[in-house]
């Protein structure tokens, strides 16, 4: 058990390395020096010079890539050009309605997915099943920043049911910074169900088929209780898995929506720091993001323990 | 026939299946009869029909693609009515299985729900069939684990399959189907893919329960050995009908269809001593899938004695003496 | 014929209608981009500024944009530089995957470095590792086709090494290679040849979520330059007027949606076509 998550650790580690490794040599490849982007068009040969020096610019590059990951061990992702403030700090300040909007679509997309995922495998074949996997897969061929707009043009324009666009004053209670926060999490929510249907269907498919279900039809029991206890009882890891990954892809990958919607999260952070060329912002960014992801599959492989009896190792 | 009215009575039953080739029917004439207290052996080669047979009593077949397509199948419930399974609702159907009916399976390995504790599998279908509260039913889990012959049951109660070997599974298989007090238990195969040693216990354990609770057992083998052991009545099968019927004794010393004889003489026990000293086990040529002429006797192809009227018509399943029962134009002259 | 296998043969038939519905889609909108100048009624870019933000008509059936543009013109030429890079990425993305995979599932030693890259890629979301790409490159047509061979990469690349892992322990490779076989020969035909049909399958998926994540980046103005009509642009620069001029946003991305479901719906048919076993997983 200790050495299965001690492997697990190593694994993560190793993904994060890589990811670091990958995001400074990829931002090297930026055309132009970095100092002159940073400071503009008018900054004079002495301002590029100073800049490169407090950067470390002027070191040679194996030099500048021990430091940056020594930092990045160390917790610290650098300072934001355009903000002038640690990356963290940028982050963490826009760290709320992305983690809400990551929270809410997941639940949409769960409460869509799963349950259309169960019917369509009950019913596999028949009509049910043919109108969920196709509207799964209309779901997954919908651009998230087009549904966007014409849900801000019908719900919130036409309609007025929800604000148009934003998170509201940061000084208003939360339930009303939430409300900013229910159509994106709509849009989110169906766009992603397709997967997470998709996924539930396959794995019921496999477990519908075991014997352990005949069994327990041979034992009388309603079919409603065979497919919710037994078989989705077996289901739930795979489930699962992709609920969380789902969830933390959703994090980064909210870009889109959170620019549609005006929404001061991490995605919308990301694109104006690509717009500005802040690279320290973007490197930061992707660093956190994928530490996101790779901790959440951590923890989807312990919840497989406590879920799974079998997994003991 | 001096029994009494039997628990299942099987007549004529087919089973067909939706393929995406077309209706295939791997079930067409069978005829057998479950005597409370009595074990029916019901025997064939793989492919006959034996398995499809066992759920269509149970209600098993899947939905979707198949069913009965004709034929009775009679049950004489605890309050002494008859009713035809073939007929019976989905729902009715429902209320019967492990209740009054109930099955184990060829694959102990893979019949239990890996992520549930056996003895809560037990205690599931006790809670749903007699409406006991949780304790209760968890204590009759335990006592039917005891029963099973499996030792410390109250802490084994707690064990989920993964920890627990082929034989110990299907011990835990056969006290869930226990749990509800059956009248009637269908074995399909039971010890096929247990080792020899197993196999013994748990047919000794089916024999004893049989005897103790006065259950009928329809006990599916594709093994004359292990249906001389356990066996009152025997119904063969090839491909998909009933081709022999009789008691075990009678079965063993008189067999008649030749198919019957021939599956006999495939017994080990039988073998001959070949010219060059040494023993020779006989086998029948082909196999169930052997094409038979269409109307003609199934087995024709296969058979040594098959003459011209034998690919020509169809047998029926025709009543010799005692009880016995033969599908063959030919049993007479053999 | 009964009713029960006549409701198969409908089953099946309903089944086929949609992947004969995706492959007519699909079709219709490639050659319409393929035939552009013959077919778009008027110039992609031509603007009269006394046409402005006209409703659908009957002269112009998708309405004009803010420039006087004809949407529907714009949409049949948009498709060319949506569809064409989306090819362009579903070429680059398995090609470059196909070898990776191949190499990570022949030699050992390549495996868990080559895996492992992978799993960093994918700890990614695409539309963010894509940005991200196209912010070092620079945007352009070409830099966002690059962006998305590299996000898509690591899918083809676990799809050949899965099958590439299964076609190995074979018994005909393992003969071959008895035979004296070269190894890359051993790679190249018998390996290929059995892997080809889930990269096929995977191309169309590919094909699909690389003509929405172009539409994305260019929606945010991190792809395509905005005076390249392609349906993500035009979406972008009509988000403004979809109060007034709902119709700059939502043809286009009619469009894309259509693009996608029926790359998706051929797909799903090629996938029930070349294995059977894999049908029950959509």
């Amino acid at each position: 058990m200790v050495a299965a998550i001690a492997r697990r650790l190593a694994g993560m580690l190793a993904v994060m390395f890589i990811v670091a490794t990958m995001v400074f040599f990829l931002t090297r490849l930026a055309p132009g020096d970095p100092a002159s982007l940073m400071l503009g068009d008018q900054a004079t040969a002495a301002d590029i010079a100073e800049l490169r020096k407090t950067y470390g610019l002027d070191r040679p590059v194996a030099v500048q890539y021990v430091l940056w990951l020594k930092e990045i061990a160390s917790g610290n992702l650098g300072q934001s050009i355009f903000l002038q403030r640690p990356v963290l700090q940028a982050i963490g300040e826009r760290a709320e309605p992305t983690f809400f909007l990551a929270l809410f679509s997941i639940l949409i997309a769960s409460l869509i997915g799963i349950p259309c995922g169960i019917a369509s495998a009950v019913w596999r074949g028949r009509v049910a099943d043919q109108t969920v996997s196709g509207s799964a897969m209309l779901a997954a061929s919908i651009p998230s920043f087009w549904l966007g707009l014409l849900f801000i043009q019908f719900f919130a324009v036409r309609l007025g049911w929800f604000p148009v666009a934003g998170y509201g004053d940061p000084g208003a209670d939360l339930a009303q910074r939430l409300r900013h926060l229910v159509l994106p999490a709509m849009v989110l929510g169906i766009v992603n169900s397709a997967l997470i249907t998709r996924f539930t269907r396959a794995s019921m498919l496999d477990v519908l088929s075991e014997d352990f279900v005949r069994t327990a039809r041979a034992k009388g029991l309603p079919e409603s209780r065979i497919v919710l206890r037994h078989a989705l009882g077996n289901a739930l890891v795979p489930i699962i898995t992709v609920v969380g990954l789902t969830a933390a892809l959703l994090v980064g990958g909210a870009i889109v929506t959170e620019t549609v919607f005006g929404l001061p999260g991490i995605g919308n952070l990301v694109v104006s720091a690509v717009l500005r060329r802040d690279y320290p912002v973007i490197q930061g960014a992707l660093i956190v993001i994928a530490g996101i992801y790779v901790l959440i599959n951590f923890t989807i492989d312990v919840i497989y323990t406590l879920v799974d009896p079998r997994v003991e190792t | 026939m001096t029994q009494p009215a039997p628990l299942l009575a099987i007549e004529n039953l087919a089973v067909t299946f939706r393929t995406e080739a077309g209706n295939v029917t791997p079930v067409r004439g069978v005829d057998l009869a479950v005597f409370a207290g009595r074990t029916t052996a019901l025997v064939g080669e793989s492919g006959s029909g034996k398995s499809v047979t066992a759920l269509a009593v149970m209600g098993l077949l899947p939905r979707a693609s198949g069913g009965i397509s004709g034929g009775s199948v009679r049950y004489r419930l605890k309050s002494g009515e008859t009713s035809d399974l073939a007929k019976l609702p989905p729902e009715g159907m429902r209320r019967l299985r492990g209740r009054e009916i109930a099955m184990i399976f060829q694959e102990p390995m893979t019949s239990l729900n890996p992520v549930l504790s056996v003895g809560e599998q037990i205690a599931e279908q006790v809670r749903h069939h007699t409406g006991t509260g949780s304790a209760a039913a968890m204590r009759r889990a335990v006592e039917m684990l005891g029963l099973v012959e499996i030792p410390d049951a109250a802490r084994r109660a707690a064990d989920y399959p993964h920890q627990m070997s082929g034989g110990m599974r299907q011990r835990v298989m056969i006290a869930l189907a226990m749990s509800c007090n059956p009248r009637l238990l269908i074995a399909d195969e039971p010890t096929t893919a247990l080792d020899v040693t197993i196999q013994a216990q748990i047919l000794a354990l089916v024999d004893r329960l049989r005897r103790e609770h006065d259950m009928g057992v329809l006990f599916i083998t594709h093994n004359l050995g292990v249906v001389a052991e356990i066996a009152d009545d025997v119904t063969v099968m090839y491909a998909g009908e009933a081709v022999e019927a009789a008691e075990v004794r009678t079965m063993f010393r008189d067999p008649r269809h030749p198919y019957t004889r021939a599956l006999i003489d495939c017994l080990p026990a039988r073998a001959r001593t070949g010219a060059d000293g040494r023993r020779v086990v006989s086998s029948i040529p082909g196999s169930v899938g052997a094409a038979a002429a269409a109307g003609g006797c199934k087995f024709a192809p296969r058979c040594s004695h098959a003459a011209p009227p034998c690919h020509a018509a169809h047998p029926i399943l025709e009543p010799s003496d005692g009880g016995h029962m033969i599908r063959c134009f030919r049993w007479r002259d053999l | 014929m009964d009713p029960a296998a006549a409701k198969l043969f409908l089953d099946r038939l309903f089944r086929r209608k949609l992947v004969l519905f995706g492959a007519v889609v699909l079709l219709v909108i490639v050659i319409a981009a393929i035939a552009a100048p013959l077919i778009a009624p008027y110039s992609p870019t031509g603007m009269r500024v006394t046409q402005r933000l006209r409703p659908p008509s009957a002269t112009n059936w998708f309405g004009t944009d803010e420039f006087g543009r004809d949407v529907l013109s714009r949409i049949i030429y948009g498709g060319r530089a949506s569809l064409g890079i989306g090819m362009a990425v579903v070429l680059a993305s398995m090609l470059a995957g196909t070898t990776l995979g191949l190499l990570a599932g022949y030699f050992r030693a390549l495996d868990t470095v080559i895996m492992r890259i992978v799993d960093a890629m994918m700890s990614l979301p695409d539309i963010l590792l894509a940005i991200f790409l196209v912010a070092v490159l620079g945007a352009s047509a070409g830099n966002v086709v690059l962006a998305l061979a590299i996000v898509y990469t690591p899918r083809v690349t676990r799809v050949v090494r899965g099958s590439t892992l299964v076609v190995r322990e074979l018994p005909f490779v393992e003969a071959a290679r008895l035979l004296g076989v070269s190894t890359p020969r051993i790679l190249t035909v018998h390996i290929l040849l059995n892997v080809a049909s889930p990269i096929l399958v995977q191309a169309t998926f590919i094909f699909a979520y690389a003509v929405l994540a172009e539409a994305g980046l260019s929606f945010l103005g991190a792809g395509v330059p905005p005076d390249v009509p392609t349906w993500g642009t035009m979406i972008a620069s009509g988000q403004q007027y979809a109060d007034r001029a709902f119709w700059v946003v939502f043809f286009p991305g009619l469009a894309i949606v259509l693009a996608a479901l029926s790359l998706q719906l051929v797909g799903d048919g090629l996938r029930d076509m070349l294995d059977p076993k894999l049908r029950k997983a959509l």
